[in-house]
């Protein structure tokens, strides 16, 4: 009620509600022009720099993120090829392990039918060797034991050399003839 | 206030002149420099010093990951520049951002005092203080429109509106003009100005009834008293949610400004 009563005659209490003071007008003006340049100059953007930063760290972290899982993935498909690689390799060295050993086993095999046929024919030489070296002498020891032989019963010397000689070599070559037959 | 309620129930009801601060200094008692100090321009001073120190003592050292009194800076900051400046303004709205955080923590803190005790009045419900924020966001509208459209090309620009028959202009031309460039600082700043006065004035009813109640004598009268306290603190309540709407239509409307200042389309 007092409102009612003292809206329309302001100004005989000295106060008006509507009023603008220029003093105030100018501490308003003063006190937010030191509030704006303060925060305009020492602290927003202070303030953007750091949100930027941070959209860049952000990023940042996603790309290197992303690089890292790059990263292991190609160590992985390396380790896989690697693996891989290491596998054919021991099948490879296995499967030549079992060529070699069965060229070794055919290469012994083959020295030693080899070195039997050797020894055999060597065998065989000697023998056939000796065989004709025991034919020899047998012929000689032969033809003077016949000739002995026969002197003895005929009690007289067959030392006449054409005789004795044309007669033994008559024997012997019919006793040859013989023997082959 | 029970220790002296004879003294302060004499001023129920409270008139306009519970809004006539004297000035703090003697000396100037009648001179044009009194309302320069009062206890409201403390007010707005205090106001100015809390906001800088709160702001460089929590920005001093900024990291990336923020501590939690940077985070607070950083949001007071980040709501204005992202859900005002940004939504309303668009990707250039960034260069208001500093402007519109600063009208928008300057008017927050100013309002607060209306509901913190011991000063318990705001110095926006003083005109002046809303008026030299009005006057410079229309100044800063109007410069930016006139930048954008040049002087003819943003008066067209504001007052004539596309697509309206040619009759009507004669009518609407002057109409747009005044809302437009004339009452738009107008409001913005009575808005301001009458929201904190009449908050102040509802809080001084239900504190300073409470006490006429008290002091009525019949016993049957104190608990009504005590309701009346009660109920004077829920309106301090409100007065919370009213002072933080204030500030944020503030900022709010003058994002509007200026984006309507330089806008291409009408």
């Amino acid at each position: 009620m007092n409102i009612a009563q003292e809206a329309p005659a302001p100004a005989e209490h000295g106060y008006n509600v509507l009023g603008v003071p220029l003093a105030e007008v100018i501490v308003g003006l003063i006190a937010f022009g030191v509030l704006l340049f303060v925060l305009t100059k020492f602290v927003f953007p202070r303030m953007e720099s750091m949100f930027q930063q941070r959209v860049e760290a952000i990023e940042g972290g996603l790309v290197k993120a992303e690089k890292a899982q790059a990263e292991a993935a190609a160590l992985l498909s390396q380790y896989k090829a690697q693996l891989a690689e290491a596998r054919t390799e021991a099948a490879r060295i296995r499967d030549e392990a079992r060529a070699d050993a069965e060229g070794i086993r055919t290469d012994v095999l083959a020295k030693a039918r080899e070195e039997s046929d050797r020894i055999i024919a060597a065998g065989r030489e000697q023998l056939a060797g000796e065989r004709a070296s025991i034919v020899r002498e047998l012929r000689t020891e032969m033809g003077s034991l016949a000739v002995s032989l026969a002197g003895k019963i005929v009690g007289e010397s067959l030392e006449d050399e054409a005789r004795r000689r044309g007669t033994v070599e008559r024997a012997l070559a019919d006793l040859e003839t013989a023997g082959a037959r | 206030m029970i220790t002296q309620p004879g003294f302060l129930a004499s001023e129920f009801p409270p008139g306009v002149d519970v809004f006539d601060y004297k000035t703090l200094i003697p000396s100037l008692e009648g001179s044009m420099w009194a309302g320069a100090f009062t206890k409201l321009s403390l007010l707005v001073w205090m106001a100015v010093a809390i906001i800088i120190v709160f702001f460089l003592v929590t920005y001093r050292n900024p990291t990336l990951v923020p501590s939690k009194k940077q985070w607070l800076a950083e949001s007071a900051y980040g709501v204005v520049r992202n859900n005002i400046a940004t939504d309303i303004i668009g990707p250039q709205g960034v260069r208001f951002a500093p402007y519109l955080a600063t009208v928008f923590c300057f008017v927050f803190v100013t309002n607060l005092w209306s509901i913190v005790p011991f000063a318990q009045i705001s110095p926006n419900s003083h005109l002046a203080f809303p008026v030299v924020l009005a006057v410079l966001t229309w100044v800063i509208y109007i410069g930016i429109g006139i930048k954008k459209h040049g002087l003819l090309g943003y008066l067209k620009h504001s007052t004539v509106q596309p697509g309206v028959p040619w009759w009507v202009h004669p009518i609407l031309i002057p109409i747009e003009f005044l809302s437009n460039l004339i009452l738009r600082p107008i409001t913005l700043a009575v808005r301001l100005f009458a929201n904190m006065f009449a908050g102040h004035m509802i809080l001084l009813v239900f504190t300073l009834g409470g006490v006429a109640l008290w002091n009525a004598g019949p016993l049957l009268l104190k608990p009504a008293a005590l309701g009346s306290w009660a109920f004077a603190i829920v309106m301090t309540l409100f007065e919370l949610f009213i002072l933080s709407l204030q500030a944020y239509v503030f900022t709010l409307l003058s994002a509007t400004y200026f984006q309507s200042s330089i806008s291409e389309e009408h």
